[in-house]
């Protein structure tokens, strides 16, 4: 019935990977992003990072930390985000979100370490953390909690490849009633887990605070950190959502098509008291520790640009969307978002990072470490194809159909 | 169990939390041991005259790579050099009040340094003879101590593929303990750089501003700044107009023009951090608690709605029974038996169809 249409692998045809490997201009742009990342991959490791990227001394985090890192972990708030609603707080009409979000989380931390890799000296050293722990480095903290959390995700994602894999290996099947019953228990330390490492990650800059704009530098940016994970959490389901509907619409159930709109509205409602309580918390910060002065300087008017166009305007958008029950405009919104969250991210990081260094002296990133940073956006898109094609994420597999998880 | 037994049971499980807690908040704001006979150096930028001497000792005793300019080049003096991977220590020329001064710049040395804090490998360390060391072999390369270093000391091997690691001054610990002066102390034709015991050298800086009136801006730099650093410096005080001051410390403008930063507080640099570290074992208690509290209330309120709702309709169910009871009765009356017996039948027929169909839409829903 509605199933007729959804490509469901089975014990004789296991991979369907026609879509992938079609010759349509999105599959034409994925190769040549891919082969030209894998060059830069190579040139990156046999030559050195100076090879590559325009890091220097003042700048020893650039858009591998910027980018890759901070906005891919924030970004993948969606995660903790959606199974915190569904499970914690009982709202079972989103449940057909939370399969989705849950899978970009994942392959949006598990690229978060691929993309460390570039930028460590010695990557295969990465364990080290554990064997040598420095306990008084908030990196350690995020180490330590983004290396959970991503064995986290993969067990709470594990659900779909085991549905997928059944059909053909009968006997992983005890593996997912297993895996159901310990769902609460995963939400739970999953969004603990979250919540440790969204907030360090704005920690781990409070050890510098003669390198940050003031207008950005806060003891309280952990807790920035955090809450605007949030919002990115509700505005990526969305705008993923967006993309998806246009790209993997033939993937979709009844059920899935029938609660994407709810699912966008109710979460535009949620970002937007996010994003206001945001803007809240940044102002009385300014006020508190008496940077008003700061506004009416070239750092100022971006930092004015980045409160008003990336954080009020979307909460006023995502309240007039949700409001009216504006589906097309939460998307719009959504993406609004996502740029202000990137944009933050970026403030924090890089441009008003060395502030008061003079320009000759300062960062910009080099083509090639765009490069890699879009070659591992295309990874992660590739690989989020091959799941949804494959496994059941934006549908409820007929097997395990009415099996309430 | 009696009183007695109660209480013993109380009492050590207040005491079991007592450690418990005790070790948490020992967790939270840890810093390093301050060694009271470290060494230290005093840099006089009075009497530096920028010759770069040190730079060529530095270059020398560590065995660094040379420079594409000699040495005895002074030009490259003008420009705002930093330490590199390559080069532990430079000289600029900084303009105080108008005047030129040089600043030889290399690794303070700090208290407490930020570099080892910030290290998730533990790599530095602070030693009791006051140098901070790295050891490279556990280094994963992730350069946050760069990030945290407010001097802005280490540098990055970025042009090695194989094995980068960070670079900086290590205040010629290999030297020190044969009982050498460190290379560039060693060579300073001038006496702007001494060398001795972090506690002599505050009392040598402060007879010197005291003997020399008018020479030097009255402060240590690097006595309390970010906790105290072994290297010190003594900033001159050129043509300094009295007129007030409106900056802590005092000497802030003449420190500002040496390229020096006067607003990096007494604490170490860590101690930023200590507060967001200390909340995490809050975060690890209270969080499962808070969402699992959030979760019960929702199991709960879900069986409440649910057993509300098996109630109502078991109530309907018993008012359709009622009434179609009373109707029938109703039709008995009026129209005889027969006519009740039809319409029970037919109401009971409408009814079950009803309930079938009924049944077929939620199991779509």
């Amino acid at each position: 019935m509605e199933h007729q249409s959804i490509v469901i692998p089975n014990k004789d045809k296991l991979f369907n990977l026609e879509p992938l490997l079609t010759k349509t201009p999105g599959n034409i742009i994925t190769w040549i992003i891919l082969s030209v990342g894998l060059i830069i991959t190579i040139i990156r490791f046999t030559v050195g990072i100076g090879a590559v990227a325009n890091l220097d001394d003042y700048q020893p985090w650039g858009l591998w930390i910027g980018f890759d890192l901070l906005c891919g972990v924030c970004l993948a708030a969606g995660g903790y985000f959606t199974t915190v609603a569904v499970y914690v707080m009982g709202m079972k009409h989103f449940h057909s979100a939370v399969r989705p979000a849950v899978t970009t989380a994942f392959l949006g931390y598990l690229f978060v370490v691929v993309a460390l890799l570039y930028d460590l000296g010695h990557p295969l050293r990465l364990p080290y953390m554990f064997f040598f722990p420095g306990t008084t480095s908030v990196l350690f903290e995020v180490g330590l909690c983004v290396a959970t959390y991503v064995t986290v995700l993969f067990i709470e994602f594990s659900i779909a490849p085991v549905e997928w894999l059944s059909c053909k290996f009968p006997w992983i099947l005890p593996l997912r009633k297993w895996l159901i019953k310990i769902t609460i228990i995963l939400t739970i330390f999953g969004v603990t887990l979250s919540t440790l490492h969204q907030s360090s990650l704005g920690s781990l800059y409070l050890i510098a605070p003669e390198k940050l704009h003031p207008l950005w530098y806060s003891p309280f940016m952990p807790m920035f950190f955090f809450v605007s994970s949030m919002a990115a959490g509700a505005s990526m389901v969305i705008f993923e959502g967006m993309f998806a509907h246009k790209g993997v619409h033939q993937y979709m159930d009844a059920t899935h098509l029938r609660e994407a709109d709810s699912v966008v509205l109710g979460f535009a409602k949620a970002a937007s008291f996010i994003l206001f309580a945001y803007f809240m918390l940044k102002f009385i910060d300014v006020l508190v520790q008496a940077n008003f002065h700061y506004i009416f300087s070239g750092y100022g008017l971006w930092w004015l640009v980045e409160m008003f166009g990336f954080v009020l305007l979307p909460a006023f958008l995502y309240a007039k969307g949700s409001n009216e029950g504006n589906v097309q405009l939460c998307r719009y919104t959504s993406a609004l978002t996502v740029c202000g969250i990137v944009l933050n991210r970026f403030n924090v990081s890089m441009i008003a990072f060395n502030y008061n260094l003079p320009s000759e002296l300062r960062y910009f990133p080099s083509i090639w470490e765009i490069c890699i940073s879009m070659f591992v956006v295309t990874m992660i898109v590739t690989a989020y194809r091959f799941i949804v094609y494959n496994m059941p994420v934006l549908y409820e597999h007929p097997d395990f159909k009415g099996d309430e998880h | 169990m009696n009183r007695r037994k109660f209480l013993t049971i109380l009492g050590s499980a207040g005491i079991l939390q007592t450690l418990g807690s005790a070790k948490v908040s020992k967790a939270g704001t840890h810093s390093f041991p301050y060694y009271e006979n470290s060494v230290g150096v005093l840099h006089d930028t009075v009497r530096c005259i920028g010759c770069r001497k040190c730079e060529a000792a530095c270059q020398k005793v560590n065995n660094l790579p040379k420079p594409k300019k000699p040495f005895a080049d002074l030009s490259v003096t003008n420009k705002k050099r930093r330490t590199t991977a390559y080069e532990w220590t430079v000289v600029n020329k900084y303009d105080v009040n108008g005047k030129p001064f040089f600043r030889k710049l290399q690794c303070f040395h700090c208290n407490d340094p930020a570099c080892a804090a910030a290290c998730f490998a533990r790599c530095f360390s602070k030693l009791p003879d006051g140098a901070v060391v790295y050891d490279g072999s556990q280094c994963v390369g992730c350069r946050y101590c760069m990030v945290a270093c407010p001097f802005n000391i280490p540098g990055f091997q970025y042009d090695l593929a194989w094995d980068p690691l960070v670079q900086k001054c290590t205040f010629c610990e290999p030297r020190m303990k044969q009982g050498l002066l460190p290379g560039c102390v060693e060579a300073c034709p001038m006496d702007a750089l001494t060398f001795g015991k972090r506690s002599d050298l505050i009392n040598i800086a402060r007879q010197r501003i005291k003997n020399n009136p008018g020479v030097y801006v009255d402060y240590v730099y690097g006595e309390h700044d970010a906790g105290g650093t072994a290297w010190m410096v003594l900033a001159p005080a050129a043509g300094a107009s009295g007129g007030p001051v409106d900056e802590a410390p005092i000497a802030g403008k003449e420190l500002k023009q040496l390229g020096l930063d006067p607003a990096l507080g007494n604490s170490p640099m860590a101690e930023l951090t200590y507060g967001a570290l200390g909340a995490v074992p809050m975060i690890v208690a209270f969080w499962p608690v808070l969402f699992g509290g959030a979760y019960a209330i929702t199991k709960r309120r879900e069986a409440m709605n649910k057993a509300a709702m098996e109630k109502n309709a078991q109530e309907m169910k018993d008012d359709l029974v009622a009434a179609v009871d009373a109707a029938v009765r109703k039709i008995e009356e009026t129209e005889g038996p027969a006519a009740a017996d039809r319409a029970r039948r037919a109401m009971t027929e409408a009814l079950k169809a009803r309930d079938k169909d009924a049944s077929a839409h939620g199991e779509d829903k």
